[in-house]
C-alpha cells in the first residue's frame, strides 16, 4: 500500500484554503516559548493557543467557527513570519487582521485598547479598564486577559498588577516574563 | 451528532481512500482523484447532519470520481483493469431505487452494483468485512425484489 505522500497531502491542504472551503485553517508554529497552535478564518487570525493540545483545540474551533477545520500551513504563513520576526526582536507591531467578532462588545473594546499598548511598555489592569471606559472593571479586564484568544499578537503580557507584580498569564507566568524581557520592558 | 472537525475525518480516511483510488485508477491518476475527493467532501461537509457512515460516504465520493476519471479518455496513462459497468443499473438510478433500504444494505447495494466496488472494499467502507458486505448487499437485493413484487 502506498501512503499519501507529504507532497500530495500538502497540495490538498493548500487547495482547500485556496478555494476558500475552510471555516478555520490552522498550523503549529515553533517559537522560543513553545509550539503554538495558530488559527485563522477568512476574516483574520482567530486563535493562538499555548501548549497546543491540537485535538481539544480543534474541537473548540469547530464548535465556535464551523466544522471545516483543517491544518493548512499557507494561510498561517504571514502570522508565522511575523511571530518569527517578533521573537528575533525585529518586529514591534503585528500587522495582521484579527477575527474577534464572536466576542462580546466589552471583550472587543478591552482587546482593542490592549492592542494599543506599545511594545516594551506595561499597563495595569485598572488603567486598561479606564481606557476601555470602565474604570472600575479591573477584575473583569483580568478575566478578558485570561481568555484572550490571541496572546502575543494582542499583548496581554503587557498588563500587570497595580503593585507591579505580573499577577497571571494564560500561558504561565514564566512566558509572560520572557515576553516582557524580550521587549526590554522595565519590571 | 454533528460530524467531527474535518481534520479528523481527513486524517482518519485519507490513507484508505488513497489506496482505494490507486487500485481503481493507478498511481498516476490517483493523486488528482484524491484531491478532488476531499475537496468535494469539504464542499458537502457543512450540510451533513450526522456523523454516521462517514467512511461509506467518503468511499461513495471517491467511487464517483473514479468513475468520472475512467470515462475521461487519457491517452498517456495506462488504464488498470476495470470490471465492466455495462448491464448494471446506472448508479444514480440505483441510489434512487435503494433509497428506502436500511442504511447498511443501501450502502452495500449502491457500492456493489452502482460503483462496482468489490466486497473487500465495501467491507472496508462499512467498517466490517467482505463477508458482511456480501450479506448486506444480498439482503438489500432480496428486499428490493420483494418490494418490486408487491
Amino acid at each position: 500500500m502506498s501512503p499519501v505522500s507529504t507532497e500530495l497531502d500538502r497540495r490538498f491542504r493548500d487547495a482547500a484554503a485556496r478555494e476558500q472551503l475552510l471555516d478555520v485553517a490552522y498550523d503549529l508554529v515553533d517559537t522560543p516559548i513553545g509550539t503554538l497552535l495558530v488559527a485563522g478564518t477568512e476574516r483574520g487570525l482567530c486563535r493562538i493557543a499555548y501548549d497546543a493540545e491540537p485535538e481539544r483545540e480543534i474541537d473548540r474551533l469547530a464548535h465556535a467557527f464551523g466544522v471545516r477545520v483543517l491544518r493548512s500551513p499557507r494561510p498561517i504563513d504571514p502570522a508565522r513570519r511575523q511571530l518569527d520576526e517578533y521573537f528575533e526582536g525585529e518586529r514591534q507591531r503585528f500587522d495582521l487582521a484579527v477575527d474577534i467578532a464572536l466576542l462580546t462588545d466589552f471583550n472587543r473594546r478591552v482587546l482593542r485598547e490592549l492592542a494599543r499598548v506599545p511594545y516594551g511598555e506595561v499597563v495595569t489592569y485598572g488603567e486598561l479598564a479606564a481606557r476601555a471606559a470602565r474604570p472600575r472593571a479591573a477584575r473583569a479586564v483580568g478575566t478578558v486577559m485570561n481568555r484572550n484568544p490571541l496572546p502575543i499578537v494582542l499583548p496581554c503580557h503587557r498588563v500587570i498588577g497595580a503593585n507591579g507584580k505580573l499577577v497571571g498569564y494564560g500561558g504561565g507566568l514564566e512566558r509572560k516574563e520572557t515576553l516582557l524581557r524580550l521587549e526590554g520592558a522595565r519590571l | 451528532m454533528t460530524p467531527p472537525p474535518f481534520e479528523r475525518f481527513y486524517e482518519e480516511h485519507r490513507e484508505e481512500i488513497y489506496a482505494f483510488l490507486v487500485r481503481r485508477l493507478g498511481r498516476d491518476r490517483a493523486d488528482d482523484a484524491f484531491q478532488e475527493t476531499f475537496l468535494r467532501a469539504l464542499r458537502a461537509y457543512p450540510k451533513l447532519r450526522h456523523s454516521e457512515h462517514l467512511r461509506a460516504w467518503a468511499y461513495t465520493i471517491a467511487s464517483r470520481i473514479a468513475i468520472d476519471e475512467h470515462r475521461r479518455p487519457r491517452a498517456d496513462a495506462e488504464l488498470p483493469e476495470l470490471a465492466s459497468l455495462d448491464g448494471r443499473p446506472a448508479f444514480a438510478e440505483l441510489e434512487h431505487l435503494a433509497g428506502e433500504l436500511p442504511p447498511t444494505e443501501r450502502a452495500a447495494v449502491v457500492l456493489r452494483y452502482g460503483y462496482d466496488l468489490d466486497y473487500a472494499d465495501i467491507g472496508a467502507a462499512l467498517g466490517s468485512n467482505a463477508t458482511a458486505a456480501r450479506q448486506a448487499a444480498s439482503a438489500g437485493i432480496r428486499r428490493l425484489r420483494r418490494k418490486e413484487a408487491q
